[in-house]
């Protein structure tokens, strides 16, 4: 199963209320997937480039981060530490720097960008949203997942969303039989994976693609004919989200628009809360069709 | 009497208990349903006479298993509604999901939004209505019945097809394996206007075109393996 939520808002005057509207619609997806949980939000920038980390150890990891990175990219770093998570922000152009050196010191690599922060960890939900206090965080979009494994073992790096590029990030309801394939085809070409996930892999693809100099759109039409498997995936970038369904879509998709707000869902249950949600225009994704709300 | 029950106030297990216990005793009474929020499983294995309206959307397995009751969804339904019906009517006021009317025995499902891909998946007995247009792969391997479709149809339509009778007013985007469109005779446009009219469906049956199976693919023959 897994359940998928999004959110988009059209008004800036929502933004404070984003975390709270994406928790509700992520507690809702619960039975779709309780083995862990996860949100990626794009927030305010701040010119730096945003590294999110995630340590077993917070408690020792996270001291005295920032003045050490500080003095291995000689930059001015902020740290904004949250259970298991923190973010560090870099100049940009010692984003490389930095992430060398986090990964040298044993932190796991969750996803950076000018705006993007994710956030994933095993357990429900409704655990994974209060122990980072989600419901706190403000943005103009954001995508999250509940997950019910199948293709790799329940981690933290196992959850999603999956980040593979700055301000990128992917979230899936399906399973993927060729990633391995296309693991090594990626490889090939120097992209990496960080896990053993299916997801990951399609998350890797977009990336790439994108990288080559495809649009949104071209790369995921690119996952219709070069992945292969179920999925209902919903992509996050910078300016917006994206979404497409394999062309057998088993995987339920649901779709909300108003005013306000464009919003996504594995299942109408995740939208009951949302303002307006009575007169929105509620409509499923087509199989095989590529749709992205960009601002 | 009309008895409202708010999804808010009762849990949904309660709810199906009182309206199957309401059904199983020929009450014929009338229930209303209010704040679904896409709940799963509503109204599901009513086995009697009784009038249940649900205000807003529903989630997987709405109405399933029906006999004789008459369910209306005032909102779309989610994945399988109605599936396994044996008797009775369903009414979705908006759309629905993947697999409507799935394996059904009798009664109507009247869709009057769009259903999506699989509609009528296997269908026995059920007569099907949508006032839309259905996804792809409606009617696999259906086996009786009438699915009618005053929108378009999307790709293998009535693949691996029985006896199911298929009748499309618009596009069909293609027809499955062993599906191929037949002679409307004066009996089919009687079946029709019967079904449009039990329907409320604003259209001419003279308009529709009919589909059904080529009956090759019924017993295993090897000079059509490349049919499977």
């Amino acid at each position: 199963m897994c359940g998928i939520v999004g959110l988009f808002l059209k008004k800036d005057e929502l933004r404070p209320k984003l975390g709270d509207m994406l928790t509700d619609m992520l507690i809702t997806m619960t039975d779709r997937g309780p083995d862990s949980a996860g949100i990626a939000i794009y927030g305010d920038e701040t010119g730096g480039i945003k590294i999110t980390v995630q340590s077993d150890t917070p408690e020792t990891a996270f001291v005295d981060l920032d003045a050490d990175l500080c003095a291995v990219i000689d930059g001015p770093v902020t740290i904004k530490s949250i259970s298991t998570h923190a973010v560090l922000t870099v100049p940009a152009g010692s984003e490389k720097a930095a992430i060398a050196f986090l990964e040298d010191k044993g932190l796991r690599i969750m996803g950076s960008g000018e705006s993007m922060e994710i956030y994933k960890e095993i357990g429900l939900p409704k655990d994974v949203a209060a122990r980072f206090n989600l419901r706190e965080m403000g943005g103009s979009h954001g995508i999250g997942h509940t997950r019910m494994a199948t293709e790799s073992a329940v981690t933290t790096m196992g959850a999603h969303p999956f980040s593979t590029a700055d301000d990128q990030c992917l979230v899936h309801n399906g399973s993927l039989s060729n990633h391995n394939q296309m693991r090594r085809v990626l490889a090939k070409k120097g992209v990496f994976t960080r896990s053993e996930n299916d997801t990951e892999v399609g998350a890797a693809y977009i990336s790439s693609r994108i990288a080559e100099g495809a649009t949104l759109g071209e790369a995921l039409e690119g996952t219709l004919k070069d992945l292969d498997g179920f999925f209902t995936f919903v992509t996050g970038t910078k300016n917006g989200f994206g979404v497409v369904r394999d062309p057998i879509a088993c995987k339920p998709a649901v779709m909300a628009e108003t005013d306000d707000y464009v919003a996504f869902a594995s299942e109408y249950r995740a939208f009951a809360d949302l303002p307006g949600i009575d007169a929105a225009r509620v409509w499923e994704p087509e199989p095989a069709t590529v749709y992205f709300w960009e601002r | 009497m009309t008895n409202t029950l708010d999804m808010t106030q009762t849990e949904l297990r309660d709810i199906n208990t009182t309206l199957q216990a309401a059904a199983k005793g020929q009450a014929n009474e009338k229930y209303i349903i209010t704040n679904p929020r896409g709940s799963h499983a509503m109204a599901c294995g009513l086995d009697g006479p009784l009038d249940v309206t649900i205000q807003g959307s529903t989630g997987y397995y709405c109405a399933g298993m029906n006999k004789e009751a008459a369910i209306t969804v005032k909102g779309s339904a989610g994945p399988g509604v109605a599936e396994n019906m044996m008797s009775g009517t369903v009414t979705i006021e908006g759309d629905a999901s993947q697999y409507a009317g799935a394996t059904g025995h009798g009664g109507l499902l009247n869709i009057k939004g769009n259903a999506s891909s699989r509609c009528g998946i296997s269908m026995k007995g059920i007569d099907i209505v949508v006032h839309g247009n259905i996804g792809h792969m409606s009617a696999f391997m259906a086996q009786k019945g009438n699915l009618v479709v005053l929108g378009n149809a999307g790709d293998a339509l009535g693949d691996s097809l029985y006896e199911a009778r298929l009748f499309v007013r618009g596009a069909v985007k293609s027809l499955g394996a062993d599906c191929i469109e037949k002679e409307m005779r004066p009996e089919h446009i009687e079946i029709l206007k019967e079904l449009l009219e039990k329907a409320g469906a604003d259209a001419k049956p003279e308009e529709f075109k009919r589909y059904g199976s080529a009956r090759k693919l019924y017993n295993f023959n090897i000079d059509h393996a490349d049919e499977y």
